[in-house]
């Protein structure tokens, strides 16, 4: 008897474990912390110091998460995610939310059974030459030797730009960004083609930038984002709205340095008072305390903030706002409204 | 034993399912039997439950689907419209071809090294155990990684070999052109009645193999010996290149030429794949000295000495007496090097080379999501192959037991 | 002149003259040993020159012109053309610990020193034998000081085969106390034991944790696993492979020779498809499936997940060893051991694993050194183990393009350890040989 009841007892728990997958919020807030996947490495978007302290441009958005929901930036984990595991990583639960330059695109979105909830980037694949092979344009380069890194879309964006042109290439595959700076600087390819932010970046690192040149051609769109699982909504909107109010935030001018006075004062702004959680309850919607978005700008600042202090022209990286300029301001960074 | 279980039939008793020898095999087995099922059952359901919690469906329809991706180094014609199973194959072949040409060179290799370690010379016996300790007591992925960096690093890129001065020319008249993006070498092309040449060759390498069993018969019936070497060599070589002087010489070699960002033309080996290669045969080339020098201290002395007394010179006392007996003792253990060289070479995932793991493990897996599907195929290839592997070394033990009876 | 009439008689031995120097001395070894034949000449002046080249790129670049203070690749090159050792000296913390925080190195090396205490009495002899109390404890103890968090979990979980001896002892008296049959009770108490372990290990360990830290809570600071790496990690995976797998491989070893036709099938077909694929594939399921095969819901940490696919691994091969050693040991043994009218497992216990797995004591050592020497790899999905590291490191502005300098001193550690683990598995096989065969 006691034998059997142990067996259904056993049984219990399985049941009770099976059940607990339910609400991506709730484990968060269980566990205390959000675990977010980002890059192993790429300068100014995720890298992490000689302490192993993570920082980027994407950190910095997984940081203002973690902050809307717990009111402090740090209780977050980063897991470094490779081309290859990212996704694998995000669909077993081993990051609540992935932030890691990842494409949004029709099949990821649909077939890969996941949610992208926002554009943090705009981006598009360019390419980097030596500026002593004289080449100037990306038709220029037919037999050229390309190093790539696998797993990306910007591997098919680069076979169909080559076919559809008529060019042949030699396609060298790499795994991380540093090994394809290795194979780069050895001159063993002669174009590095990513997204053209992760070429600045990778530019940035290099010894002599000056001797390296981005072709004019951008040859995909490439919208980089944060993605979550498909099937929460509730977690789905979070990611969401944490994206958008750091962007309204930067459209109301609301900075790290104004955001706590603007909250304790309130502002003649009715979105602002929004924003911030003065007026309406839409904290409470999202399931998140009313003042989250205060915490999230203070996390890292608002978008313009966290782009300038990460990967602006102030930067070594040096990456003009382009595209990811507001849409008041020629770009086509572009919020919902807060209401 | 037997005398007390035989008076149990009338009596049973469900102790006996335990202490009864007749019983307790099968109460273990079908315990076993339930709880591997039961195990089995879990995981089967656990894997449906998490499937379909990612809304994701179980099917091998996708190979079917185009890759839309390129593989630099290709056996058979594959481009990005092909299908992930075509992809799956060019990685396939690929594996198959680092491995062969591996196993080839780390037989030779290890056999030299092996033979090099016994040698009297004091200081080539010292220099070959640096060597195979060095290789055997460092991982081999660091060994792959340090090939291709050689490669890379040390050698000239293509650009140098430009202009009227160049920093570096190709080796051996334009035969061989060393670039740290790989190498080049000269490829045949294959004109009009190239097709005599190869096939007279083939017929030569089918009569030389007849001659020497026909020799060696005659060697057993009449002891005489005949200059095997140069013979052989005779007509392996000699009838083929009468035709191909005749015919014209149709087959002409397409030299490597700088054109462009690379050379074309020639067989090209990229970096991966040498490195790769390299790596491979001496890191598994190190263990196979061992092997070989351990069979050939495996023979006892005593054999080589009555070879010597029978006044057999040294070169027939290893080909005749020691090799034979010491190549029973080596080529099981060095199947399974072969083996080892074979899964190793998924390693080439680390230097970009296209292998299996590659494409069917690697972009295929990434661009669809279909990790499961991906990895039991790729499993299933290298099962297969370690599988037949194992089947080509228990029958060549089948084969050696028999001679010895 | 009186001496003159004395016949020479010799008072003793004379001394041997010494021979003449063609045959022995350094001449004469030098001819010997090299220059014996025309063909070993030119092998010799080919060795020489061989060495020469190695010895002229390498001592200039690594001793004369190198450099161990600067800050960066361009900063080396221009102090001298050599080595830049200062790379190494900059991150060489990392590539022993990886992240692991400044504050709490002397974990992992009290972890290291305490690994040695509780290896000590395995492989050799003469260690205390009270020591092996201390081993069975090792493993717990080493993940709270690798990983920290409270004690109590771990003592929790170290609770568990406790209590699973205790339930049996109790059951099996009471129930013999009944009239049940005494084959069946000792099945049932085995059972319940067992059972008792696992709902111990589901339910109560959590409990016991939370009440007894809320009454005396002793822990340390918690390290997350993304911050251990370097050589601790490969250490930290290849032990407690090696040691997951030591019990594993013996039941595969045991099963692959047990004439019960279903648990042979298993052992083989467990073995052989492990021996079969490559250990990638496997550490791609560690990261990619495994949390598939488990109930949905639950995910747990990557490290953890290659350990058990690398015990997997690892023993299936150690399977293969203990096996040879069981075939090793003579036919008589096994016969002696049924004329004493032992049962399976009392002839196992007593007479066939004790021997068996004395002779396979240099295998599981070069299974060991495989296994360590494959923990590399874990650097492909992602893991920060010595190859791993040098990611993070050749993206830092200033060392990229950095390469001959951190390869060297990633192989020069794996040579040291894994040729001194070789050279203790050829003396533990001269040692074993004599008394065996």
């Amino acid at each position: 008897m006691k034998v059997k009841g142990a067996i259904i007892a056993a049984a219990a728990v399985m049941a009770v474990s099976a059940a607990a997958n339910a609400a991506t919020l709730d484990d968060v807030k269980a566990k205390g912390f959000v675990q977010c996947g980002v890059s192993t490495g790429l300068a100014g978007f995720a890298f992490t110091d000689a302490n192993g302290v993570w920082d980027g441009f994407d950190v910095t958005f997984c940081r203002a998460t973690a902050a809307a929901i717990f009111g402090d930036a740090n209780a977050i984990k980063f897991t470094p995610t490779t081309g290859k595991t990212r996704f694998t990583a995000l669909a077993s639960g081993e990051v609540d939310i992935l932030y890691r330059n990842t494409t949004w695109t029709l099949s990821r979105d649909v077939d890969l059974g996941f949610t992208f909830t926002g554009v943090n980037y705009y981006d598009g694949q360019g390419f980097m030459v030596r500026k002593s092979l004289g080449v100037k344009s990306a038709k220029e380069l037919d037999g050229a030797t390309v190093c790539i890194q696998t797993g990306t879309t910007t591997e098919l964006n680069l076979a169909d730009f080559f076919r559809a042109n008529g060019m042949s290439y030699e396609p060298v595959p790499i795994e991380t960004n540093a090994e394809a700076q290795q194979k780069y600087l050895s001159n063993a390819c002669d174009v590095y083609t990513t997204d053209a932010s992760g070429l600045a970046a990778t530019r940035a690192t290099f010894e002599k930038p000056g001797e390296h040149a981005l072709l004019p051609e951008i040859i995909s769109k490439e919208p980089l984002g944060p993605l979550v699982r498909q099937g929460d909504d509730q977690w789905a909107d979070i990611s969401a709205w944490v994206l958008n109010a750091l962007i309204i935030a930067e459209e109301k001018g609301v900075t790290k340095a104004n955001v706590a006075k603007l909250a304790a004062d309130g502002s003649a702004d009715p979105e602002v008072n929004r924003l911030l959680g003065k007026e309406g309850s839409y904290g409470e919607m999202l399931g998140l305390p009313a003042d989250w978005a205060v915490h999230a700008i203070s996390a890292g600042g608002n978008y313009g903030e966290i782009f300038e202090r990460n990967v602006g022209e102030s930067t070594a990286i040096g990456l003009a706002r382009g595209l990811n300029q507001l849409w008041s301001k020629g770009g086509i960074l572009y919020a919902p409204p807060f209401r | 034993m037997a005398t007390i279980s035989s008076t149990g039939d009338t009596n049973f008793r469900i102790g006996m399912l335990i202490y009864d020898t007749r019983y307790r095999s099968y109460t273990i087995q079908i315990i076993a039997l339930i709880i591997f099922m039961l195990a089995a059952a879990w995981l089967v359901n656990n894997v449906i439950e998490n499937l379909a919690a990612l809304g994701k469906t179980f099917s091998f329809g996708f190979l079917n689907d185009t890759a839309s991706y390129d593989i630099n180094q290709r056996l058979i014609d594959y481009s990005s419209t092909s299908s992930h199973a075509r992809a799956a194959v060019v990685g396939i072949l690929n594996t198959l071809l680092v491995a062969i040409l591996g196993c080839i060179t780390a037989t030779v290799v290890g056999v030299v090294a092996g033979v090099l370690r016994l040698s009297n010379n004091w200081l080539i016996a010292r220099l070959m155990t640096i060597y195979v300790e060095g290789f055997r007591n460092i991982p081999v992925l660091v060994w792959i990684l340090i090939t291709v960096a050689v490669i890379n690093e040390t050698l000239p890129a293509p650009n140098q070999f430009r202009g009227a001065d160049p920093d570096a020319s190709p080796l051996l008249g334009g035969m061989l052109v060393l670039t740290n993006r790989g190498f080049y070498i000269p490829a045949p092309v294959m004109g009009d009645m190239s097709m005599a040449v190869v096939i007279v060759f083939l017929l030569s390498v089918g009569v030389m193999i007849g001659f020497r069993r026909w020799a060696k018969k005659r060697q057993e019936a009449t002891g005489e010996i005949l200059p095997l070497l140069p013979i052989s060599l005779g007509i392996l070589f000699l009838p083929t290149l009468l035709v191909f002087f005749l015919l014209g010489m149709p087959i002409t070699l397409e030299y490597p030429e700088l054109k462009g960002f690379n050379f074309r033309g020639g067989v090209f080996m990229r970096d991966s794949l040498i490195g790769l290669w390299l790596a491979l045969s001496l890191y598994t080339g190190a263990f196979t000295a061992e092997i070989v020098r351990a069979g050939i201290l495996a023979v006892s002395k005593g054999q080589s000495e009555a070879a010597f007394a029978l006044g057999l010179r040294p070169g027939r006392t290893m080909n005749l007496v020691i090799l034979p007996q010491a190549l029973r003792v080596i080529v099981p253990p060095l199947i399974s090097q072969y083996l080892n060289l074979t899964k190793n070479s998924s390693l080439a995932i680390a230097v970009g080379y296209m292998d299996a793991t590659g494409t069917l493990g690697g972009i295929s897996l990434n661009q669809t999501g279909k990790e499961f599907e991906c990895l039991m195929l790729l499993m299933a290839f290298y099962l297969i192959v370690s599988l037949s592997i194992s089947a080509v070394m228990n029958w060549y033990n089948e084969r050696v037991k028999l001679r010895e009876r | 002149m009186s001496a003159n009439r004395e016949p020479f008689v010799a008072s003793g031995d004379i001394p041997p003259s010494p021979p003449p120097s063609s045959v022995v001395g350094p001449v004469a070894w030098v001819r010997e040993n090299l220059f014996s034949s025309i063909p070993n000449a030119i092998m010799t002046l080919a060795g020489l020159f061989i060495i020469y080249s190695l010895l002229a790129s390498v001592i200039p670049w690594l001793f004369v012109n190198s450099v161990w203070n600067a800050t960066s690749l361009g900063h080396c090159r221009e102090i001298d053309n050599g080595a830049c050792l200062a790379v190494i000296k900059e991150r060489y913390l990392q590539f022993i610990y990886g992240f692991y925080p400044e504050a709490e190195r002397w974990r992992a090396i009290l972890t290291f020193v305490l690994m040695v205490v509780a290896v000590w009495p395995i492989l050799f002899a003469g260690a205390p034998r009270k020591l092996f109390y201390f081993s069975a404890v090792y493993p717990a103890l080493a993940y709270w000081l690798i990983w920290g968090g409270t004690i109590w979990g771990p003592v929790g979980v170290m609770l568990g085969p406790i209590i699973a001896i205790i339930t049996y002892r109790i059951l099996s008296t009471v129930l013999r106390g009944t009239s049940m049959e005494e084959g069946i009770a000792g099945v049932l108490a085995l059972i319940a034991a067992g059972l008792a372990m696992v709902i111990w290990w589901l339910l109560g360990v959590e409990l016991f944790d939370g009440t007894v830290s809320s009454i005396v809570s002793i822990g340390l600071p918690v390290v997350e696993s993304d911050k251990i790496g370097g050589f601790l990690l490969s250490t930290l995976i290849g032990v407690s492979g090696i040691a997951g797998s030591f019990p594993l491989g013996i039941a595969l070893a045991l099963g692959r020779r047990s004439n019960l036709l279903f648990i042979k099938a298993i052992s083989t077909g467990f073995i052989e498809f492990i021996r079969g694929v490559p250990l990638i594939t496997l550490l791609f399921v560690a990261s990619t499936l495994l949390n598939y095969f488990l109930p949905p819901g639950t995910s747990f940490d990557i490290i953890l997940r290659v350990v058990i696919m690398v015990t997997l691994f690892a023993s299936a091969y150690m399977a293969e060893v203990i096996r040879g050693g069981l075939a090793a040991l003579p036919k008589g043994q096994y016969e002696a051991a049924d004329a004493l009218g032992l049962d399976y497992w009392k002839s196992m216990r007593l007479i066939i694993l004790p021997q068996a797995l004395k002779i396979s004591i240099p295998g599981i050592v070069n299974t060991f050194i495989g296994l360590f020497k494959d923990t590399v790899l874990v650097s492909v999905i992602g893991l920060l183990d010595p190859v791993g590291i040098l990611n993070p490191i050749r993206a830092d502005q200033n060392w990229n393009g950095i390469v001959w300098e951190l390869y060297g001193f990633i192989s020069i550690f794996f040579f040291i350890f894994c040729f001194g683990m070789s050279r203790y598995s050829q003396y533990l096989e001269r040692k074993l040989q004599t008394g065996h065969r």
